[in-house]
Parts: structure tokens; C-alpha cells; sequence
């Protein structure tokens, strides 16, 4: 009753991913720790202060690799999307999904760490900035995306909705970055002291790529547990259906 | 013409509605759907209008062009009646007569009892009217394949009768109809489907 | 093109007939025009200088208000279905039906746009920025809108879900509307580049959302 070719169809990738996955995720999370204690112990014990900055200019640690991974997480929901929209593949389906909480909490978390690197540095902590103004935006497209995942109840039509508004936003995310950009030198003067001016130095430079290459292997633990968790979830999901049309067809056999 | 269907699937929501349906329809007979709620009668209806994507499967029309969609050749009656309500009788049908391709609006209107109310918002109509005014279309615009999910669903018995005279017309006409339906329609179909029960075919 | 055109001329018609819409919309837009000076103060010299931005906000949100009818309304009569099994490939019943919502509620909406500026003082000179502008920015909204509303079709919350996913979207529009104004208004910036940019977005929405919207159409109709 319950081979079904089409329930184990489905079930045939996902089980190959899910193997591989859990072969590889332990590596990942040790490399993550690894990577994370020797970035904070290089942030907090090598890397000098600024001279006008002092100890604040240390959030940028954690600001810049989460800006980073905000830009990455959608670029991975895009090509997941388009390859769940073109090859229709289950798994492209999940990579996209789960990993919107996760990139639309980087984003956030760029936007909680820029604005209380501001206060120091502007005397306010929300400024419009051009770039803080186009993560905003980014953080509405990230929220726009899985405000459409809940709202659909049936997991392909949400799949391939979510994938169309992806594509869209992907496509538009340059647009608004450019008109963002425009606008901020419409209304701003540039005085806004950056660090991206003068060459940034190796002391500085070292633990910033050890702190982004921390984050990034953290984003793809999370993002492989969260996949190989929506995945669990789907089995569970299609065993439920399979209970209820055993017992519907139960039911028949008694009427 | 004739439609036949190879080996079709249809999921919905996860689950498997029906499997490997395969069947031919040929032309002066006519297909009843019959079976359960649930049996996936509606959804086979809107896999063939092209609706609806089949997990698995193929179906095609022979005779017909391939290059177009099977769409173009049917005519599909749900259980919306595709009716504006703040377009009277006439603009309704006269529309779908310049969007679709189709006929004299009159005639169609005639042959379902509606030339009466032609000039009266659509949206004043009763629910048997609004229903008849929906299936007024199957006379409008000539189309070899018809898809009715429950097209007698609040029509009175005089109603009933035209519909099935149409239908009757249609068949003998030569071409095709796949009706689903709950209540005996009058219509002497050649073939019945029954789908849902053991050995589906 | 035959099943284009009278695609377009009857949901104008529609619109036209059920009337409901516009006036909505154009109530809407005049509400919000009207209750910003109220929390703003009555400053004049203020309102003049913000006035570009706050007729283009508040045309942005009651154009979405109707943007949701796109396609709505034709999902529940079932008269979609209909069209879908039509002549017309469905990015150009998209299309059409863009088309037919800019021409019902976006041009109204542009016409109610000079009077409301007589209420925030908007310098005379820039009437005709405000018109043009806005003519060349409103099918951008309607075509965007209508992916939204497709995406959107036959959802619980549609409306509200419908605004967060498409408002992000409008942002160029809204960043090279308004800035194309000020450049008239008040300067250094140069018009034309704004408003250039401002064409180049509409025309491309208006080729390429309706491809987007049909994707979402064919889910809604499974």
C-alpha cells in the first residue's frame, strides 16, 4: 500500500543529500570553532584600535562579515531558485527556503551592528546611509519572501512563488543599490568618514578575513542543518498523508 | 479528433490524488466521470485544460496542431460560471465572442433560453441563470473538446434538458466531451470512467 | 493583438463600471495628502519642499490598494480560467491587464496629483515635472503591482502580504520620480539624468514583469 513510486521518488535525493550532509557537518561545525576562537582571539588581542575610534571600531568585525553573508544568503536563495524554478528540484526548493531565516538574520544583524557602530561614529544611531539604507531594503525583500513561504500552504506552489518574487528581487536588488546610491548623494554630503579610503592594514585585514571566513563556514552549518531539518520535516509530512489515506481508504473497505 | 491519455498521475499537496490513468476518448462518444469526492475528478478535468501540470503522464490531442496548447481546443466549465456581473447578458457573451474567436451572441443566447434577459446585468441574474449563461459559451465559440466539471449543478429540469440536448448535439457532431458529474445528466455516454475504484481505467 | 485589445478595453470598462476602484483610490490618495500637513504642521515653505516626495508616496500607496483587483476579481468569477484557455499567451493577458490597470487607476490617480499639489504650495514651475514624471512612472507601478497581485492570487492576507513584497520593489521608482522633481525644484542635479532613468526603469518593467507575473499566474491556476 504505502510504495507509492512517487512518495519514494521523492524521497530518493533528499536521502543521498541527507547522507552526505551528515557526513560532512561535524567537519564543518570543528572547522567553524576553530576558525571563530582564533578570529575573535586575533579581533580582541592583535588588531589595534583606532586611534580615533578606539575599542568600538571592533564591532566592524562582526558588521562587515554579517553585511557579507547578507549579500551571499541571497545570492544562494537566487541561483536555488532559479534552479527549483528550471530543473524543479526538490532540494533546490529547500536550499532556498531554509536559508531565509538564516541570511535575513545576518542582514539584521549588519543592521543592529551598524547602527551601534553609528553611535559612536555619527552621534546617532540610525543614519541614512547609503549602504545601511540598501541592507534595509534587502532585509524587507528577506522578509517579503518568507512572509509568501507562510502564507502558501502547499509547499511546491510556495516553493515556485517564492522563487519568482526571488528572481524579481534579484534582478532588482542592483536597481535599488544604484537609486539608493543616487539618492544618499542627492541629500547627503560626503563627509561621512569611511574606512575603505586609505589601504587597510595587514593587522586590521588578517582578522577581518578570519572573521568572515568564520561566519561563512557558520552560515553553511546552519544552513545544512536547516535543510536537513526542512527535509525531516517534509518525511514527516508526507507520512501523515499517507496515515490519513490509509485510513480513508480503511474507512471505504468498512462502508 | 481524439484525446488519449497515457499513464497519467496527479499530486496534489503531496499526495497522490490518481496514477496511471491512461484512456481514449473517441470522438461521437463522450466520457462520464464518475466516483467519489476527492477521486481526483476535478483535477484530471483541469490537467487536460492545461490548468494543472501532471506529476506523470501525457495526453494528446490527435488531429489537433501540436504547436498549440490543448487549451485553444477545449472549452472548460468549472464550477465558476466566468461571468462579470457588472456586464449585462449580452457584453458578457459578446466579449468572449471577440476574445475567444466566436459566433453569433444571439444564438447562443436563444439556445439557452437567455435572449429574454439580454439586456439585464448579469449580477441580477439568478443562480441557474448565471449558470446557463456560463455554459452559453459551449454554443458561442466552436471547440472540438469539452471539459464539464458538474455543468447541471443548479439548473432546473427544463435547464437540464437543453444541456443535455447540447451535449447530445455535440457528440453526435462528432466531437468530444469529458463531463464529471454527480446527478444523471439524460445523456447517453458511450464510455464511463470511473475513477478512484481498484484497477483504474 | 485583436484579443489584447479587447482584453484591455474591457477590464477598463469593468473598472469604469464597478467605478468603486478609482474613487477609492483617488479618495485614498487625497486622504493621505491631506492628514500629512496635519501631523507635519502648517508651514508652507516645509510642505513646498517635501511636496514632491509626499505626492509620490502617497500615489505609491493608493495605487497598490487596487493593484490587488488585477487579477482578483477574474480568479473568483472564474472568468481567468476563461481567458487562460484563450488565444492570448498568458504574459500577454498579464500585459494587457497592466496595461488596463494603469489606464483605469494610474492615469486618474496622475490627474488627481496637480490639484493635491495646490495643497502643499508645490512651486508653479513644477507642475508639468510633476505631470510628466509621474506619467512615465506609473506603469512601472501597475506592471510590478500586477506581479505582486499574481503571486498573491487567492491568498489569506493577500492585500497586506502584497504590500510588503512589492513596496521594496518600488523604490527606484519612487528615488528617480522624486529626484527628477527636485532637480527642477530646487537643483544642482540635472533633470534629465533622473527622469532618462526613470524611462529606462518603466519601459523595462513594462517588458519585463509580466513574464514574472505569468510564472505566478499558471500556479495560482493549478
Amino acid at each position: 500500500m504505502v510504495e507509492k513510486p512517487g512518495f519514494f521518488g521523492r524521497l530518493a535525493n533528499p536521502s543521498i543529500f541527507l547522507k552526505l550532509s551528515g557526513a560532512v557537518l561535524p567537519w564543518l561545525t570543528g572547522l567553524t570553532v576553530v576558525l571563530m576562537l582564533v578570529g575573535l582571539y586575533l579581533v580582541f588581542f592583535v588588531a589595534p584600535p583606532d586611534y580615533q575610534q578606539g575599542e568600538t571600531v571592533k564591532i566592524m568585525y562582526i558588521h562587515v562579515p554579517s553585511a557579507w553573508l547578507a549579500m551571499m544568503g541571497y545570492a544562494i536563495v537566487t541561483v536555488a531558485s532559479i534552479g527549483s524554478l528550471i530543473w524543479r528540484h526538490p532540494m533546490a526548493d529547500v536550499a532556498a527556503k531554509s536559508a531565509l531565516p538564516i541570511g535575513a538574520c545576518f542582514t539584521l544583524l549588519a543592521l543592529i551592528t551598524g547602527s551601534l557602530w553609528g553611535k559612536p561614529m555619527w552621534g546617532t544611531y540610525w543614519v541614512w546611509d547609503a549602504r545601511l539604507t540598501s541592507v534595509l531594503i534587502l532585509f524587507f525583500l528577506y522578509l517579503g519572501l518568507m512572509a509568501l513561504w507562510q502564507a502558501v500552504e502547499e509547499p511546491s506552489r510556495a516553493g515556485r512563488a517564492a522563487a519568482i518574487l526571488a528572481i524579481v528581487g534579484s534582478v532588482n536588488l542592483p536597481i535599488i543599490k544604484f537609486s539608493v546610491d543616487w539618492w544618499n548623494t542627492l541629500h547627503q554630503p560626503a563627509s561621512i568618514t569611511r574606512l575603505d579610503a586609505p589601504a587597510i592594514h595587514s593587522s586590521i585585514l588578517i582578522p577581518l578575513l578570519v572573521m568572515a571566513a568564520a561566519f561563512t563556514a557558520l552560515f553553511f552549518v546552519l544552513h545544512l542543518t536547516a535543510m536537513r531539518a526542512e527535509v525531516w520535516r517534509r518525511r514527516v509530512q508526507a507520512l501523515r498523508l499517507t496515515q490519513v489515506d490509509a485510513a480513508r481508504a480503511g474507512e471505504g473497505a468498512r462502508a | 479528433m481524439r484525446l488519449s491519455v497515457q499513464d497519467l498521475t496527479c499530486v496534489r499537496g503531496g499526495r497522490t490524488v490518481f496514477e496511471h490513468l491512461s484512456f481514449d476518448a473517441e470522438p461521437g462518444k463522450g466520457v462520464q466521470l464518475v466516483g467519489a469526492n476527492g477521486v481526483g475528478k476535478s483535477s484530471l478535468l483541469r490537467i487536460l485544460a492545461g490548468f494543472l501540470p501532471p506529476a506523470a503522464g501525457t495526453f494528446t490531442l490527435e488531429g489537433a496542431d501540436e504547436e498549440t496548447p490543448i487549451g485553444e481546443f477545449c472549452h472548460y466549465v468549472g464550477h465558476l460560471n466566468g461571468v462579470k456581473r457588472a456586464f449585462t447578458v449580452h457584453e458578457n457573451l459578446a466579449f468572449w465572442a471577440d476574445f475567444l474567436g466566436g459566433g453569433e451572441v444571439d444564438e447562443a443566447l436563444d439556445a439557452f433560453n437567455l435572449l429574454d434577459l439580454r439586456d439585464i446585468p448579469a449580477g441580477l441574474l439568478s443562480a441557474g441563470q448565471a449558470r446557463r449563461l456560463g455554459l452559453a459559451r459551449l454554443r458561442l465559440v466552436e471547440r472540438p473538446l469539452w471539459l464539464l466539471d458538474e455543468p447541471s449543478v443548479s439548473l432546473d429540469e427544463a435547464s437540464r434538458n437543453i444541456l443535455s440536448a447540447t451535449i447530445e448535439g455535440h457528440i453526435a457532431a462528432g466531437g468530444l466531451v469529458i463531463a464529471a458529474t454527480h446527478l444523471p445528466l439524460g445523456v447517453k455516454f458511450g464510455q464511463t470512467l470511473t475513477l478512484g475504484a481498484e484497477g483504474t481505467s | 493583438m485583436h484579443a489584447f485589445a479587447r482584453l484591455v478595453a474591457r477590464d477598463v470598462r469593468l473598472t469604469l463600471r464597478e467605478g468603486g476602484a478609482i474613487s477609492t483610490a483617488l479618495g485614498f490618495y487625497l486622504v493621505v495628502v491631506a492628514i500629512l500637513p496635519l501631523g507635519l504642521g502648517p508651514d508652507l515653505n516645509l510642505l513646498s519642499r517635501i511636496a514632491p516626495g509626499v505626492l509620490w508616496v502617497s500615489l505609491l500607496l493608493a495605487a497598490l490598494l487596487s493593484v490587488e483587483r488585477i487579477f482578483h476579481n477574474d480568479l473568483e468569477d472564474g472568468t481567468l480560467e476563461v481567458i487562460a484557455l484563450g488565444p492570448l499567451p498568458l504574459e500577454l493577458v498579464a500585459a494587457a491587464k497592466s496595461l488596463a490597470h494603469w489606464i483605469s487607476i494610474g492615469i486618474p490617480l496622475v490627474i488627481a496629483a496637480p490639484i493635491l499639489a495646490l495643497l502643499l504650495n508645490l512651486p508653479a514651475d513644477a507642475f508639468w515635472v510633476l505631470i510628466l514624471t509621474m506619467l512615465t512612472g506609473t506603469p512601472a507601478i501597475s506592471f510590478l503591482g500586477a506581479v505582486g497581485a499574481a503571486l498573491t492570487l487567492g491568498l489569506r492576507r493577500g492585500g497586506l502580504l502584497l504590500a510588503l513584497l512589492v513596496l521594496p520593489l518600488y523604490v527606484p521608482v519612487l528615488v528617480f520620480g522624486v529626484s527628477a522633481m527636485n532637480a527642477v525644484i530646487v537643483g544642482p542635479a540635472s533633470f534629465l539624468s533622473s527622469y532618462l532613468i526613470l524611462c529606462a526603469l518603466s519601459l523595462a518593467t513594462v517588458v519585463l514583469a509580466p513574464l514574472a507575473a505569468a510564472a505566478a499566474l499558471r500556479l495560482s491556476l493549478g
